[in-house]
């Protein structure tokens, strides 16, 4: 790692009670990365986040800012700030109040202007201008958003934290807010560690994605490794989707594995990771993405040289714009779902339920993976 | 069915509406409206007895405000902290201090007031070195006190209320922004609940000021303005006391009006900002 890293946790576990909120994490965030902590409702997201800020102190462990260890440092000493999931603005205090109110608590206060001055830039930079006397119920979920946002930047912290930052906003504007806030990151350079249970969120915006399950972290790594590269299914299955065939591993090496399914058929796949778990026995599963599957008229010919091909016949079809998605029942492989691009679907328009076709991948683009 | 409704309107509030219409009788009998005048209020206002009433009255009613809803705001802070079963204990004692009737709050005063008088007295007058030494007595000081132990109750259920539905992550983002605890108190807590706080005071005061049982039992030798108008009823009701009613019944309505106005208003702006 040649950056210093922002936040480090070392071997950290929370426990509340009797539940294991994060157990026994370990990582590092690099200086200036987005980094985003991915996985589904109550696996320790927050929890994490909250330790971070300080909100929260860690049962066990070590959390570090800047190489220090801030165990026991009041969230108002750290310089970290947060963003948070229902932004928690002050409804007593107007726009730039709110913006500036990290300011204020400063001492010595920084002089009335110079906080004016810092308060209509920053709304600038979240384009915000002429906004200060307005009152926070009067702003749009968006605007407010903004306003959480420009509250917490206006301090320069040396971490930014945000916690489903982008949940309450509909689909349209949480896109928008999404490439604003990746523009935001690079323009500012501050670490941003993003909480999210969106996986699209989390893939299109990150440097870096921590996916988490029942408080330990699975995977860390960049969206693409984590995307061509999950280490088992629960993250093939969480990253992206995927179709899955279960069954044993009936021989491995470094580069990948064979897999029997137990209607019989034997797929290869390759292992990205060398798991030391596929040997010859061991229970394991074939993954592939729905859109390195071709589907074609039966007699038409595979685009490539397929290593797997089935006949099938087409459950159903979803279009979705750019590409299609069917489910096809592939005969020896039940229910598979198939993703076909635009251009592919030029020359025959498309298939519908009941056609009858062929589907197919090339076993390089299949993964053996560990079933967990 | 309506009738039945009128009736009982009727026979709630006839009786203050005599009580209004004849504050302004030009007539001297209670009974007997004689036209139009006003000439009652300004002869209330220049009675002595009844400005010495109006004044103990006043300072006992703000004294217990005041007494009572700091104490009571700080009750209901500290309460915040308490879980579990001391919560439900410390919960169950104040609303049983709302429901004690009046009479029982006024004769316990009286009786442990009394009883620690009698035990202190002695032994103030045997420590005093030399002179005429003081003589502990039922007064200003034991009618602020009952009357600040029951309305200090109404306070801490007001503000309890106003706790529980502010929204706990103003106060974790006050300090997430460099916020100390001591600050954050001031400018994000406080203001969110002082029109909570300042409603409480209005009803403390409204009810210290409208108090006649429990002042009756622990006044001593004085006298609040329901001390004075029941006693000078015991004489014959004139038009003076309707318009001591009528101004008192005016000045109460208001405050709570204007309290009811404040958890309103609050009520209002949490759910717009929410
Ligand atoms: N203050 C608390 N007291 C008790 N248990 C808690 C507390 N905070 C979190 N937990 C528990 O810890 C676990 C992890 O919670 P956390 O809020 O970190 O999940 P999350 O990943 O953020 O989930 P979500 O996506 O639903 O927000 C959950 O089982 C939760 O019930
Ligand atoms: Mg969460």
């Amino acid at each position: 790692m040649s950056q210093p890293s922002d936040v480090e946790f070392v071997n950290v576990t929370k426990r509340f009670g009797d539940i294991v909120a994060v157990d026994h994490v370990s990582l590092s965030v690099e200086r200036g990365a987005f980094f985003s902590f991915l996985g589904p409702s109550g696996c320790g997201k927050t929890t994490s986040l909250r330790m971070i800020a300080g909100f929260d102190q860690p049962t066990e462990g070590d959390v570090r800012l800047s190489g220090e260890s801030v165990v026991g440092t009041p969230p108002y000493k750290r310089p970290v700030n947060m963003v948070f999931q229902h932004y928690a603005l002050f409804p007593h205090l107007n726009v730039g109040d709110n913006i500036g109110y990290g300011l204020r608590q400063r001492t010595p206060q920084p002089p009335r202007a110079e906080i004016e001055k810092q308060v209509s830039e920053t709304l600038e930079l979240v384009r915000l201008s002429g906004y200060e006397n307005r009152r926070i119920w009067e702003l749009s979920g968006g605007q407010q958003q903004r306003v959480a946002l420009a509250r917490a930047l206006i301090n320069h912290p040396t971490v930014l934290l945000l916690d489903e930052p982008l949940a309450a906003l509909d689909r349209k504007l949480r896109r928008e807010m999404q490439i604003e806030l990746q523009t935001l990151q690079r323009e500012v350079g501050i670490t941003f560690i993003l909480v999210t249970h969106d996986q699209e969120e989390a893939l299109s915006m990150s440097d870096t994605i921590c996916i988490m399950h029942d408080g330990r972290i699975v995977q860390t790594g960049s969206p693409t490794q984590l995307y061509d590269e999950p280490i088992n299914r629960y993250v093939a299955d969480f990253v992206g989707k995927s179709n899955f065939f279960e069954g044993k591993v009936v021989e491995a090496d470094g580069q990948g594995a064979r897999i029997e399914t137990p209607a019989g058929r034997t797929f290869a796949g390759r292992n990205p990771r060398d798991a030391a778990s596929l040997q010859a026995g061991a229970a394991a599963v074939l993954a592939v993405r729905p859109e390195i599957i071709f589907v074609g008229s039966p007699g038409a010919g595979a685009p490539y040289d397929a290593d797997v091909e089935a006949p099938a016949v087409i459950r159903n079809r979803i279009f979705l714009g750019e590409q299609t998605e069917y489910l096809v029942e592939a005969e020896g492989l039940g229910e598979v779902l198939v993703r076909a691009p635009k251009h592919a679907e030029t020359q025959t328009g498309g298939f519908n339920p009941g056609d009858q076709v062929v589907i197919g991948w090339q076993a390089a683009a299949a993964l053996a993976l560990e079933d967990a | 069915m309506r009738l039945y409704a009128i009736a009982v309107y009727l026979f709630l509030y006839a009786p203050i509406g005599i009580i209004i219409l004849f504050s302004f009788n030009a007539g001297r009998h209670a009974s007997d409206f004689r036209g139009f005048s006003v000439k009652w209020y300004g002869k209330a206002l220049d009675n002595p007895f009844v400005m010495d009433a109006l004044t103990t009255s006043l300072t006992v009613a703000f004294t217990t405000a005041v007494l009572a809803s700091l104490m009571g705001t700080m009750a209901a802070l500290a309460l915040q902290r308490v879980q579990g079963r001391l919560r439900a204990l410390y919960d169950g004692v104040i609303y049983i201090a709302i429901m004690i009737p009046g009479i029982v709050i006024g004769i316990a005063t009286l009786i442990a007031l009394v009883t620690a008088f009698n035990f202190l007295n002695p032994l103030l007058a045997s420590a005093w070195p030399g002179g005429k030494p003081p003589r502990l007595n039922m007064g200003y000081a034991s009618l602020i006190g009952a009357h600040t132990m029951f309305t200090m109750a109404l306070v801490i259920v007001i503000v309890r209320t106003r706790i529980a539905g502010m929204d706990r992550t103003l106060i974790e983002a006050s300090t997430d922004l460099y916020a100390t605890p001591w600050r954050t108190f001031r400018q994000v807590t406080l203001p969110q609940i002082f029109p909570a706080i300042l409603a409480g005071f209005l009803l403390s005061f409204t009810f210290s000021f409208d108090d006649f049982i429990i002042a009756f039992f622990v006044a001593g030798s004085e006298s609040t303005l329901p001390i004075y108008v029941f006693s000078s009823i015991r004489r014959g009701v004139t038009p003076e006391i309707n318009a001591i009613g009528t101004m008192v019944l005016g000045v109460s309505l208001s405050l709570l009006v204007a309290a009811q106005f404040l958890l309103r208003m609050k009520a209002r702006q949490a759910r717009a900002a929410g």
